[in-house]
């Protein structure tokens, strides 16, 4: 047996593998329902973290040659950021349980230790309703912090709050 | 029933917190409320798979154009397993670092330290059906960092990691042994534990060292394993 190694933060200097054509994760001809996740990344006081990294993964639809499920990208001197993919579908939860629709998201960057992790669900599912990480949250506030809400055409919005008032819900992972 | 076998917590004071006051960035963004406990899901326990097709290996850092970089050539070796020994086959591992000067070629690095035309600072290699990866580079500089007085990051490269799933995914930084800057600097010091924290430092390997052309070093790398039991509810 061994212990996992110790993360370590990701740095300043990251943008070094960057490549912007990772934000768009239909670039190899995946087709489906194009979505664009945006939103803006704060820390304490609302303050923007720009060349910070929002990296995304989702089970669904299932990778494939032509749709990686995994895309980042760099919040801009404002701390917004833009990805494209395609909009997820319920995946299983544990035991007998279906999950809402949902992206998973890590957040890396300057004076980020680790990761931050938490995910993106959408505004109006039905599933939302019974979705098993969504249950948990009792506080309507809280709750909204993991919910994009629609913001334009195929477009969603969901702004996210390393800590402070309206800190977003991170998960333990 | 889905039966989900997720992947085991760390190991207690393996890893750093978000909240390491000593690196002052950290202190308006971590986290205060608990994060959310939440078993693992097959959003967790699945990850993303990446293809030398469409991402090319680039294992030479310390050639650009057919001309050779400034600094000190070394070879990194390493073999990257589970917590239960098992190799992490076929995975990616990205790098980026410094130069031989201590100096990102990044516009946001303002260090009064040439850049060098010959070194961008960027790998990537797959670990092979053993776990084994290998890669040649420059020995990166010390640089200030602003953190606190006199403050200096020791020589590190950056990696990035991501195994199965998402929940194995690692960031990481290697550093050299020997460098009298590890006692001062508080990334290093994050992690609570020594011997974890030591376990981040590469040590030299003449065996992996070849003659008249490159010092080599060792690095290992552990991902998380993965719990004995499924779990189903």
């Amino acid at each position: 047996m061994s212990i996992a190694t110790a993360f370590q933060t990701i740095g300043p200097y990251w943008h070094l593998i960057e490549d912007p054509a990772m934000a768009d994760l239909t670039r190899f001809g995946a087709e489906g329902e194009v979505i664009t996740l945006i939103g803006t990344l704060t820390e304490n006081g609302g303050v923007p973290l720009p060349g910070s990294c929002v990296e995304i993964w989702q089970s669904s639809p299932p990778a494939s040659e032509v749709f990686p499920g995994y895309g980042r990208a760099n919040t801009d001197e404002q701390g917004n950021f833009r990805l494209v993919t395609l909009k997820p579908g319920p995946v299983p939860g544990r035991g007998n349980t279906q999950q809402a629709p949902h992206i998973a998201i890590n957040i890396l960057g300057r004076g980020i230790v680790t990761r931050l992790y938490t995910r993106a669900y959408f505004e109006g599912e039905p599933l939302n309703a019974t979705d098993p990480l969504l249950a948990m949250l009792d506080d309507p506030a809280r709750r909204a912090t993991l919910i994009a809400k629609a913001a334009g055409p195929n477009t969603w919005r969901l702004d996210i709050c390393t800590q402070g008032d309206n800190e977003t819900v991170f998960i333990d992972i | 029933m889905n039966e989900i076998n997720g992947f085991r917590p760390p190991v207690p004071g393996s890893q750093p917190s978000n909240d390491s006051p000593a690196y002052l960035t950290t202190r308006q963004r971590h986290p205060l409320r608990p994060l959310l406990a939440f078993p693992h899901t097959v959003t967790e326990t699945t990850g993303p798979q990446f293809s030398p097709a469409h991402f090319p290996p680039m294992t030479d850092l310390s050639v650009v154009d057919g001309k050779a970089a400034q600094g000190e050539r070394i070879i990194v070796r390493g073999r990257v397993t589970d917590e239960d020994d098992r190799p992490v086959a076929h995975t990616m591992i990205e790098v980026w670092q410094a130069n031989a000067a201590g100096r990102y070629r990044h516009p946001q690095d303002t260090h009064d330290a040439p850049l060098d035309p010959h070194f961008r600072g960027d790998g990537r290699v797959f670990t092979d059906a053993d776990g084994w990866y290998q890669y040649t580079s420059i020995k990166p500089g010390a640089y200030p960092w602003r953190n606190h007085n006199n403050a200096w990051r020791p020589n590190h490269i950056h990696y990035s990691l991501f195994g199965a799933g998402f929940a194995t995914r690692l960031i990481t930084q290697m550093y050299f042994p020997g460098d009298p800057l590890l006692a001062f600097d508080p990334i290093f010091h994050a992690v609570p534990d020594e011997a974890a924290r030591n376990r981040l430092v590469s040590r030299f390997d003449l065996d992996v060292t070849q003659p008249e052309r490159a010092l080599g070093y060792r690095f290992d790398i552990v991902l998380r394993g993965r719990t004995a039991t499924p779990m189903g509810i």
